[in-house]
């Protein structure tokens, strides 16, 4: 069932209904710890289903999405907990989470999935700082007493300090530093998906979850991001999960593919086994008429 | 040489445009006027209702609006575009004047406001001194505070509530009953009746969470009639319609404000006189509005505070960082509930009476014009607002100069309508976004630079 050594993530049967359209059909894979993965497929295949599903904002009709912190002997509760009935398991030295029954904010908060979106949903009439300070929410809330000790002016402006380290210490990565106090509705297009990203990290995700990061970036934009998304996974310990369509971004930095034809995996391998293989190639740019027939048949439609 | 070439046709004045425009506008006048000047009904002597034509007072309005606008063709417009020519539209920046005033505006405000008493004290007398702290400072004072606390729920968080009147009412009956019937002083219930108005605004935040923008706006109205129709008909606890009376006044710290050998007055060695209950009042209610500015300032730059605003901005991507929507949308309706009834219970104490009439809809409405005319999030721009809402219609009652105009049956005061219409007409085609358009960061690394009101977001509920 879970086929690699160290999976962080594991989708298994997964379905999505909306009445009678399936957009997601019994998709199963895994994505592991120090990786990025890389989702693609035609337009309408339901890669943003999956991320919906996987990020908490959609609850999936069937299947189970499991996520491990720490020790990977955590994978052998999985099957307890998921009988149990219960979302999660806590212990200081890892935990597992199963994201299908999370509502999505607890999956950002608890089991650390971040995301961005395929149309950029910034803070737009905040400043890029102010972005980045509302992503972390959560520790700061903690920090300023549950606003109660905040309001009294006691012991926050400590925890302040760190998040606005934390923050430029993104705003430097993704070079968005001179435009620290700029509204997030006035940086270009590039600048706004860079800072999307950004603001994901500042959450401190075990999984970032990119949904089409390069659409609309020019080559070399593009090739910086390949850059940013690389570091992520190398510097920081999260992995990444990445929808995309432009191939170069998706071969030259994915360790893994997974391919979605009308919500069915229609492969799942290295980017050079991806690259030869029939069935996404044909999924891609069709086939010659003549073998419309037999490819449907070998594909499974 | 050439762009003056091509300037030149535009600053000559366009007198056959100016014409036209005229007309235009005489046309208009007169139709719109017809139904409303040119025909009155009255009665005549068979008592029956027959229509009066009033032509010389119609024509005289139609001539007016058709000189004037003549006027403004001819010398306003030419002077615009002059003016627009020679600023091109890339100079507007934040002037150092303007950087000044948002400096020092506010610290002024609350000197002014600190000594406004006195000023009036020495300017207007004992006599004559009630009335412009009570009708002017103290009712200012708390539409001021009930802005502040509707701004919590509409400006920051973006949530449109048309019952905020609701808290209002909850504040002031908690503090009626729970005075007369247990004899509790002011400063100890006060806290108790923003508490309970804060867990109404809970009750209210739980079935509307999953509603937005008009939605939200209807069951929030309705609930502020609930508990309006609530307070009319469960008449053994609330009275009714005939309301609570006989309130507890508000004491000096146990000292009664009465003529009493232990009263205020005998006991600080004063001559007996109302106004010192009423400058109490006054310090109280304007203790109460800066304490609601500071909490909401600092709320602003908590993560609760800024959680309120990404809310506003975008909910999804709220969640998709880990904020909880529920719980952040239910404290920005208690915290906005809170002041309304802290506000609620200072104007039972300072009425003595109360009843369901001071809670209808046009008070929620006037709140929400004040958040709205002030500026969606701005503090400053709210009190100023309460300022020119509030103080405007009172204003009107003092201008017996309009009686020589208009003679001796008018009634300033009956215009006040009139006048919130026209506020909200004007604010809407100059400033859509409210006095202070613009929004202050509440952090910043190098610089604060103000953003710009267009890319702020109002809510969708």
């Amino acid at each position: 069932m879970v086929t690699y050594a160290r999976p962080l993530l594991a989708v298994e049967h997964l379905t999505m209904r909306f009445g009678g359209l399936i957009a997601i059909n019994d998709l199963t894979f895994t994505a592991q710890r120090g990786e990025i993965t890389a989702l693609i497929g035609p337009n309408g295949a339901g890669k943003t289903t999956v991320f919906n599903c996987i990020t908490g904002f959609y609850k999936p009709t069937k299947g189970r999405i499991a996520l491990v912190h720490g020790v990977p002997t955590m994978w052998k509760e999985l099957d307890a907990l998921t009988r149990r009935g219960a979302r999660s398991i806590r212990r200081p030295n890892g935990g597992l989470f199963l994201l299908e029954r999370m509502p999505d904010y607890l999956v950002a908060r608890h089991a650390r999935v971040a995301r961005t979106f395929q149309n950029i949903r910034l803070f737009a009439g905040m400043t890029v700082l102010e972005n980045l300070l509302v992503a972390q929410h959560n520790p700061l809330m903690a920090a300023s007493g549950y606003t109660v000790l905040g309001v009294l002016g006691l012991g926050y402006a400590f925890a302040e300090r760190a998040a606005i380290d934390k923050a430029r210490h993104w705003l430097d990565i993704t070079g968005l530093l001179a435009r620290a106090d700029d509204p997030a509705g006035d940086l270009p297009y590039g600048a706004q998906r860079r800072l999307e990203i950004a603001r994901a990290m500042c959450t401190d995700p075990m999984l970032l979850c990119l949904d089409e990061p390069a659409a609309g970036l020019n080559p070399r934009e593009s090739g910086e991001l390949n850059a940013l998304i690389r570091s992520i996974r190398d510097r920081h310990a999260t992995s990444v999960l990445l929808i995309e369509h432009d191939m170069s971004v998706v071969m030259e930095i994915s360790d893994h593919v997974v391919v979605l034809d009308y919500g069915v995996k229609i492969a799942d391998g290295t980017p050079d086994e991806i690259k030869n293989d029939a069935k996404v190639i044909a999924a891609y740019l069709g086939v010659a008429d003549d073998k419309v027939a037999a490819t449907e048949a070998e594909v499974g439609l | 040489m050439a762009t003056a070439d091509l300037a030149a046709p535009n600053t000559r004045i366009d007198l056959g445009r100016a014409l036209r425009d005229a007309g235009i506008t005489a046309v208009l006048t007169f139709l719109l006027l017809l139904p409303l000047i040119g025909f009155k009904t009255v009665q005549n002597i068979h008592n029956e209702l027959a229509l009066e034509t009033r032509w010389p007072l119609l024509f005289g309005f139609v001539a007016l609006a058709a000189v004037g606008r003549l006027v403004y063709s001819l010398t306003v417009l030419p002077w615009r575009e002059r003016r627009a020519r020679r600023m091109p539209a890339a100079a507007a920046g934040p002037s150092p004047l303007r950087a000044a005033l948002a400096r020092w505006l506010p610290r002024a405000a609350i000197g002014f406001v600190l000594v406004y008493p006195a000023l009036v004290l020495a300017t207007a007398g004992f006599g004559g001194a009630a009335k412009w702290i009570d009708n002017f400072g103290i009712q200012i004072l708390i539409y001021v505070m009930l802005g502040f606390g509707l701004n919590i729920v509409v400006g920051l968080a973006g949530l449109l509530d048309l019952g905020y009147v609701a808290f209002y009412a909850v504040g002031a009956y908690s503090y009626a009953l729970l005075a007369k019937t247990f004899g509790l002083s002011f400063f100890m219930l006060l806290p108790l009746a923003g508490c309970l108005a804060a867990f109404w605004g809970i009750l209210l935040g739980f079935p509307v969470l999953r509603l937005r923008g008009d939605y939200l706006a209807i069951v929030t109205l309705a609930f502020g009639e609930i508990i309006r129709l609530v307070l009319i008909n469960w008449v053994p606890v609330t009275n009714g319609y005939a309301g609570i009376s006989g309130i507890p006044r508000p004491t000096f710290f146990g000292i009664p404000f009465n003529a009493d050998d232990n009263g205020f007055a005998a006991t600080f060695g004063l001559e007996f006189s109302p106004i010192y209950r009423t400058i109490f009042l006054y310090y109280v209610i304007l203790a109460l509005a800066l304490l609601t500015t500071f909490v909401t300032v600092r709320l602003r730059r908590l993560p609760i505070g800024r959680a309120w605003e990404a809310l506003r901005e975008d909910e999804i991507a709220c969640r998709s960082l880990g904020i909880n929507t529920t719980n952040t949308k239910l404290t920005a309706f208690a915290m906005g509930a809170m002041f309304g009834g802290f506000a609620g219970s200072f104007f039972a104490t300072r009425q003595g009476f109360i009843s369901p009439e001071s809670f209808t809809f046009l008070e929620s409405a006037t709140i929400l014009a004040i958040v709205v005319l002030g500026g969606m999030g701005s503090q400053m721009g709210v009190a100023i607002a309460a300022i020119a809402m509030i103080g405007g219609t009172e204003i009107l009652r003092e201008l017996e100069v309009l009686k020589s105009v208009f003679g001796p049956d008018f009634d300033p005061a009956q215009y006040r309508m009139l006048l919130f219409g026209f506020a909200m007409v004007a604010i809407m085609v100059w400033r859509p976004r409210g006095l202070i358009a613009t929004r202050a960061p509440s952090v910043f690394l190098k610089e604060r630079k103000t953003i710009a009101g267009s890319l702020v977001k109002e809510g969708h509920g």
